[in-house]
């Protein structure tokens, strides 16, 4: 018996050998900078920047026979940076994922799993000259670049023209600069019976909800602040902490649901407004006739003062790449003036370049409806590129809802106590 | 009789190792080696890293284990799962072994009644908790019959109630499969048994409690282990019931915090030191169930 347990652990020994075995080295960086050939790219399942995706492929490939694309859709999973996590660890990431999270930048970066587009001569150049001063926001706490900012889509408040009518509200320029005017907005709508609640942010406690409530106001409110600057919190501010009352009354008056809500309320017609982006446009056509305006703050500032959250989606390029001059390449031909126009067009999101209205005139002729997303797209705001990034938006996101949500802790305390576990995060490395 | 080297090393059946080696070779890969892992990873400071990265994984002794222990979040969502399996347990246990002893009577509809109950437990969660949702919801059904009645805050954003909803859902979800585990313990308790407790003078009452129950005390054990198991790693329902363990953690079971640790946010050993805790209770509570509710009168 003793001699048969000895065997199998032999054989399962093997097998598990077997298993952990696998890997190899990353290769020369330096040689791979400059390698040639095929590579593969991932980019989003929306059905529009699959459309936009697949003529760029096409458009490489008809030029580039020696170092085809392969490109297909992000494999699904419960988010896009589990399944990009998962195949850092394997491997087998592609070389360029057209989706990269900014918030997941220092996770991927800790794991080994990113290139520093530094790494090419002409990458940090290429990116400043691209987006301008917004580019800096997306540097790692290194100094290098991790990410290219691709697109954003600049949070901004939708409301329902039909709703804001019942209530008798002004379609053309509805009473929403101010938190007073916003309340008193939100409260005539509900009292009209207009809709059953006037803002519908999603109550739940995953750590990226806030960049859908708390943030946009934060960043307008404090003329374009990060959660986490030079290292501390600067979301217990009194800035901050005025934010936060505000939403805390929104929901005290029941002006917005503490309920989650599957579906899309504001197309449901359950609430008369949303914190959304343009990318959000495409899927109110034909059943919402909306206006959009800034996110309001306490004094009420003017709409070329506002700030509000980016929620840009980036492109990086993974340690798995074996090709990476050509992926280089190919970066930089996705995110020419032409493409980014090919992508404007046919997602309506806001390439992170330099004055966005000035480089496509023809299509903000065409499409006003867009032209005040490209105006707010030059005063944005990314979540700070910080060690713990996650962990950090998870502690604020359950103080926030703590507090703000379920009125549990009054929310001046409840930030204070965040800040404190936030600060030592973002102190580690 | 002499035995030859050969009978030594795979015994006096050699095809029974043969048929048996596929399935420890399995066992070993997806679920020992995994555990021994965690294990290890609990112990060490650890993260995942692409293939070839250098970086420095130390010892750290029972670190990972005191940052575990002193988080309020992972306590709280002990807390919960308690709470969780002190109702879906003994729940599923008597609503299972009565309805499946209903539906091994002669009645109408039998085949119908047993392919219902049977429905949600194949149907996938996340097409089942849109209806839940509706169901409990402030203005759902549940609310607009209890009318006055009805909880403020609603059911599942209740922090007193949301961890009991949740389990009286999971308890509805997987009770068909309890009930098919009942049914076929049900077929052997032998019907002399019944007809020698109705001759004692026994009614239908005293018929279940003095010869169901204890003749289908093996398939007991076995419903309260697994359902104490699957409770224990309960995941789907807070993740997507209410939303991410919601109300302020009140539904937060501890696989969601090993989620959101782990994977989330990049710290599979803080993950593994819940995920070997877990393990832990879970084998002590198991250890309980058997010794009391497996126990011979």
């Amino acid at each position: 018996m003793k001699v048969q347990a000895g065997l199998l652990a032999l054989v399962l020994a093997g097998s598990l050998a077997a298993c952990g075995g696998s890997g190899g080295g990353s290769g020369d960086a330096d040689a791979a900078a400059s390698a040639r050939g095929p590579i593969t790219i991932w980019y989003s399942n929306n059905a529009e920047e699959v459309a936009w995706g697949k003529q760029m492929v096409a458009a490489w490939n008809s030029a580039h026979a020696d170092q085809k694309v392969t490109a297909q859709e992000i494999p699904t999973g419960k988010s896009s940076e589990e399944v990009i996590g998962a195949a850092i660890t394997a491997g087998n990431a592609p070389c360029l994922i057209f989706n990269t999270s900014p918030a997941s930048v220092s996770q991927f970066q800790k794991q080994g799993g990113l290139v520093p587009l530094d790494d090419f001569a002409d990458g940090k150049s290429y990116i400043e000259d691209r987006s301008g001063d917004v580019a800096q926001q997306y540097k790692s706490s290194d100094g290098k670049y991790y990410q290219l900012p691709w697109k954003s889509n600049p949070v901004m408040i939708f409301y329902n023209k039909k709703a804001f009518a019942k209530a008798g509200i002004d379609t053309a320029k509805p009473p929403l600069a101010t938190y007073d005017e916003f309340l008193a907005t939100a409260r005539k709508v509900v009292a009209a019976k207009a809709a059953k609640v006037a803002i519908y942010p999603a109550p739940s406690n995953e750590f990226y909800q806030s960049w859908f409530d708390f943030y946009p106001l934060f960043a307008a409110e404090t003329g374009g602040k990060q959660l986490v600057e030079d290292g501390k919190s600067q979301f217990n501010s009194d800035e901050g902490k005025k934010v936060a009352q505000f939403w805390r009354t929104v929901y005290a008056d029941k002006l917005a649901s503490q309920e989650k809500y599957t579906g899309d309320a504001f197309v449901d017609g359950t609430s008369a407004m949303a914190v959304v982006g343009p990318w959000a446009v495409a899927t109110y056509k034909g059943k919402v006739d909306w206006g959009v305006v800034p996110v309001p703050t306490s004094s009420g500032k003017p709409a070329n003062e506002i700030h509000t959250f980016s929620d840009a989606k980036n492109v990086a390029m993974y340690s798995a790449c074996k090709n990476r001059g050509t992926a280089w390449d190919v970066l930089k031909f996705a995110t020419s003036q032409e493409q980014d126009g090919k992508f404007l067009t046919a997602t309506g999101q806001m390439p992170l370049r330099k004055d966005v209205a000035a480089a496509y005139p023809d299509y903000f002729a065409k499409n006003p409806d867009y032209k005040v997303f490209a105006d707010q797209a030059a005063r944005t705001v990314e979540v700070p590129n910080v060690p713990n990034s996650i962990e950090i938006w998870q502690t604020f996101r359950d103080a926030y809802s703590k507090s703000v949500i379920f009125g549990q802790e009054d929310p001046g305390a409840a930030l204070d106590g965040a800040a404190q576990k936030v600060d030592q995060l973002a102190k580690q490395s | 009789m002499r035995r030859g080297p050969l009978t030594k090393i795979l015994g006096e059946h050699p095809i029974g190792t043969v048929f048996v080696t596929p399935y420890v070779v399995f066992l070993a890969a997806v679920f020992a080696y995994p555990l021994g892992f965690a294990v290890y990873m609990s112990f060490h400071d650890y993260f995942f890293t692409a293939p070839g990265a250098v970086v420095d994984r130390p010892f750290v002794g029972f670190a990972n284990y005191v940052t575990v222990l002193t988080d309020p979040a992972v306590q709280r969502s002990f807390v919960n799962v308690l709470i969780f399996l002190v109702i879906n347990v003994p729940l599923t246990v008597v609503l299972s072994l009565g309805l499946a002893n209903a539906l091994n009577a002669a009645i109408r509809w039998r085949t119908f009644f047993r392919v219902s109950y049977y429905v949600p437990y194949v149907t996938a969660s996340v097409a089942v908790v849109g209806v839940w949702l509706f169901l409990f919801n402030s203005n759902g059904l549940v609310n607009s019959v209890l009318g006055p009645l009805a909880p403020d805050p609603s059911w599942l954003v209740n922090s007193h109630l949301a961890m009991p909803t949740v389990a009286v859902y999971v308890t509805w979800k997987q009770l068909g499969f309890f009930i098919l585990l009942y049914l076929a313990a049900l077929q052997n308790v032998s019907k002399d048994l019944y007809e020698a407790a109705s001759m004692d003078g026994a009614g239908r009452w005293k018929s279940f409690l003095n010869v169901t129950v204890p003749g289908v005390r093996p398939a007991t054990v076995l419903v309260v282990l697994v359902a104490t198991v699957t409770g224990a790693n309960l995941f789907t329902e807070p993740y997507l019931l209410t939303g991410g363990g919601g109300p302020d953690g009140a539904s937060a079971s501890p696989v969601l915090i090993m989620y959101q640790r782990g994977i989330e946010q990049g710290n599979p050993d803080i993950g593994s030191a819940i995920g070997v805790l877990l393990v832990i209770g879970v084998l002590i509570i198991a250890l309980l169930e058997r010794r009391f509710v497996g126990r011979e009168d």
